[in-house]
């Protein structure tokens, strides 16, 4: 009781100077770290967790809130940027910059990279268990559609995600915008529905990890923790195209303690950190120098570091009018229902 | 009067089936592996990684604060509020009183908690534990009224009258007839509003901030990179506790109760 | 999906009232009855997704139930994602919050009536049918509010247990809320979730009134 009360006077009045208040998915940095900066700076760490973007742009948005640090994904940051919720970063105050690859930085959703660092990237891709689908005959889009795999397939509840994969099979970009297309790929996605077994989230790794389905259309950071628990599932990218996706950390307008900001960015981009948190964590890391540190059966591993020539084909979701972004969900909604 | 066989024996059934997933999640909790599948062999690490976890510590000594608190204040209010909606005569005042505290336990989880960050955000109240224990209170004391409700409707008017006859004053018949008679109702309100505030997820998680989190919003968000074990092995510990502290305090009041056998449930 | 909503709640309810009215009345009947009710909604004190992952873990094709029915000679069979097991464990979340209020409503009633009835010549059932059951529809009145409304909301379980084959009220708000962002349509939907229980007190208020009369003029 005694440690609850002294905890409720800190968590209500002012937190100081010594304290960073970061934002991150649950459990989505090895505590070992954060206590090994802690030790290091002086410090202190406040790690308050979200399970959604929306969730935490919300939060942001309406203030009430003192993140300094948060981690949300590429459209999110493309979409706060715009709305004025980020603070620029000061690249003379960060050094290692340049330990990341170039595939990582750059890109669309937060050009030259003047608000967001990366954090973990990965890939969406088809999980399959090698029990029930023999390892290979799985390599595109268009083979989920197989009138073989009656019942088998379970499907992210995003709809982004599985509209994308629909308009990657019919040769768009997941990027598209106009109407007939999208139309076009819901139908495709109707033509699904019998092999579908159900659309769920999170929870799709415990159904994966116990043979409950045969295939699974998810992320690569979800595949990678089943392909640990069940070893008969494999991953693959379809070389046709599908979404990269990136987690960044970034600076929401709410942050107040800068010392401890750029102390945290600076030594969490150090190679030996980030390849610890990477290996806790396990998605994949965009710094290179982290990824040289990694086991080499991990690096070499093409399932979640995939070859360039299918990196080549790999598109960053657009963070697209909020109109057309209604209609990706309608659509995907209907789909849903579809199934009915 | 005993029919003995067959009701116990449903309501053995019943006890099972309510406490089967839960004894399958504890037993996971010693299980080698990762996840709540395929039983791995016995183990105590998860009990060790959560003991070395400040933060989770830290965590659920934070929910049981707000859950005790919250299903106090709550109760004191609610109760008093179920007085005051049994002393209004005009039925149609008690319907529409009624309808607007039962709007809150319709509303879905997800506006409640909206409408509170918006609210609160509007006056610049920082979020955090306040925030928290106020909307907890807020969204228990609904729970509160109507398990008080039908307690006050089954007291007759008859005994606060001989109790008046006999020189009772208001606060006399209040602490004396009423609130002994309506105790039940009080304690099951508290523990609904403790339950709800538990077991709460999309309120809290609009509302809270600046470092405070209860277990039900750390559950949510680790569930994207796997609800581990040590969940498991926390929520085992925290059922156990909550039994034995159950179970004995009801022993404990049993016995008291037996000495003094003026009422039942006034020994505080 | 307002229709499938309001389905799948009333089979929940009507589920769930089937399992807690015995229960709730065999319970009044045990020697330590409050310990017991103690005992009925501790569960409840569980985090549900935790629940929910358990019942994953037994429903599950080769999960705990498959194996048993396997040792037992039984083929496996499916039961994420039907409407029964999504029925069952959304019953399971919503009988202590059923049981409580039909308990407490037993409780109060007046063993002198069931005395007298029985007294009178009245069979077992009939005591239960003309005395019991009537004077206990107040707590099955708040235990049908108490399980019926959030039932329309759920949301976890329709995605969790029903793999969303079943898209609830409660799904599509929580989507407008966290997802769409479209707040103002998840309040709308949110404002038809409020008339519905508004009209559903007044239905059950008005018929409390005639049962009322019925019971004076026995």
């Amino acid at each position: 009781m005694a440690v609850g009360s002294n905890r409720l006077s800190a968590s209500t009045g002012d937190t100081g100077g010594n304290t960073l208040n970061l934002a991150n998915w649950g459990d989505y940095i090895d505590p070992k770290l954060i206590k090994k900066f802690e030790r290091e700076t002086g410090f202190h760490v406040n790690v308050e967790t979200f399970d959604s973007n929306e969730g935490m742009y919300t939060k942001v948005k309406q203030g009430g809130t003192d993140y300094d640090l948060t981690v949300p994904s590429e459209y999110m940051v493309a979409k706060m940027r715009k709305e004025g919720l980020l603070v620029r970063l000061d690249k003379s105050r960060l050094h290692g910059l340049s330990n990341f690859g170039t595939a990582f930085m750059n890109r669309s959703f937060d050009p030259d990279n003047q608000y967001s660092i990366p954090y973990f990237w990965g890939t969406l891709g088809i999980i399959y268990n090698d029990r029930y689908v023999r390892p290979g005959s799985i390599q595109h889009w268009d083979d989920l559609w197989a009138r073989k795999y009656r019942g088998d397939i379970m499907l992210i509840d995003s709809a982004r995600d599985i509209m994308g994969m629909s308009l990657v099979s019919l040769g768009k970009s997941v990027n598209t915008t106009d109407r007939p297309t999208l139309v076009a790929a819901k139908a495709k996605l109707d033509a699904l529905t019998p092999n579908v077994k159900a659309v769920v989230a999170d929870e799709i790794k415990m159904y994966m990890e116990q043979d409950e389905a045969a295939i699974a259309v998810d992320w690569s950071g979800e595949a990678s923790e089943m392909l640990g628990e069940n070893k008969h599932l494999h991953y693959v990218v379809p070389s046709e195209g599908s979404n990269l996706w990136f987690d960044n950390l970034v600076i929401p307008r709410t942050a107040k303690h800068y010392k401890a900001i750029y102390a945290f960015l600076n030594f969490m981009m150090r190679p030996e950190n980030a390849a610890q948190n990477a290996e806790y964590v396990g998605y994949a890391t965009p710094n290179d120098k982290a990824k040289a540190l990694l086991p080499a059966a991990v690096r070499h591993d093409r399932q979640f570091y995939p070859d360039a020539q299918t990196m080549q084909h790999l598109e960053v979701y657009d963070d697209l009018a909020p109109k057309v972004v209604r209609e990706y969900n309608d659509l995907f909604l209907e789909f849903k229902m579809y199934r009915k | 009067m005993r029919k003995f066989k067959w009701s116990n024996l449903y309501l053995i059934l019943t006890f099972i089936v309510l406490y089967l997933p839960i004894g399958y999640l504890i037993l996971y909790s010693f299980s080698e592996g990762e996840r709540m599948t395929n039983y791995r062999g016995f183990t105590w690490r998860h009990y060790q990684e959560l003991f070395a976890d400040p933060r989770m510590i830290q965590i659920v000594l934070d929910t049981l604060i707000v859950a005790l608190l919250s299903a106090l204040i709550a109760t004191i209010i609610g109760t008093l509020g179920a007085l005051a909606i049994n002393n209004t005569t005009r039925p149609s005042m008690r319907n529409t009183i009624l309808s607007l505290n039962n709007i809150l336990m319709v509303s879905p989880d997800v506006i409640i908690g909206a409408s509170f960050l918006i609210f609160f955000t509007a006056l610049r109240l920082p979020l955090g534990f306040t925030s928290v224990l106020l909307s907890h209170i807020a969204f228990s004391i609904p729970i509160v009224v109507l398990m008080v409700l039908p307690k006050l409707r089954e007291l007759s008017g008859s005994l606060i009258d001989a109790a008046r006859d006999i020189g009772a004053s208001n606060v006399q018949v209040l602490k004396d007839v009423i609130i002994p008679f309506i105790t039940p109702g009080i304690f099951a309100g508290f523990f609904m509003a403790m339950t709800y505030s538990l077991d709460d997820f999309a309120v809290t998680f609009f509302v809270t901030g600046n470092g405070f989190e209860t277990l039900s919003v750390e559950i949510y968000a680790r569930a994207r990179q796997g609800i581990s074990l040590e969940i498991n092995a926390l929520s085992g510990i925290m059922f156990l506790f909550a039994l034995v502290l159950v179970v004995g305090y009801y022993f404990v009041q049993q016995g008291q109760s037996a000495r003094k056998t003026k009422k039942r449930g006034v020994t505080r | 999906m307002t229709f499938n909503s309001v389905w799948y709640a009333l089979l929940i309810t009507a589920a769930t009232l089937l399992v807690s009215y015995p229960a709730a009345y065999f319970l009044h009947y045990t020697k330590h009855k409050q310990l017991w009710l103690l005992l009925i909604i501790m569960p409840t004190w569980i985090n549900l997704l935790l629940k929910a992952y358990a019942f994953i873990g037994i429903l599950g094709k080769h999960g705990a139930l498959n194996n048993l029915l396997g040792a037992m000679g039984m083929a496996p069979h499916q039961f994420l994602f039907t409407d029964a097991a999504f029925i069952l464990v959304a019953a399971y979340i919503e009988i202590p919050f059923m049981i409580l209020p039909i308990f407490n409503a037993i409780e109060e009633l007046n063993e002198g009536l069931v005395n007298a009835s029985k007294d009178l010549g009245a069979s077992g059932w009939q005591t239960f049918t003309k005395v019991v059951f009537p004077l206990s529809l107040s707590g099955v009145k708040s235990g049908v509010q108490a399980v019926f409304i959030p039932s329309l909301s759920l949301f976890m379980l329709t995605r969790l247990i029903g793999g969303n084959r079943v898209i609830t009220l409660g799904t599509a708000i929580e989507e407008h809320f966290l997802t769409t962002m479209n707040w103002g349509m998840g309040s709308t939907i949110g404002v038809v979730l409020i008339v519905a229980m508004v009209i559903i007190m007044l239905l059950t208020s008005e018929r409390q009134h005639r049962k009322g009369r019925v019971i004076h003029r026995a």
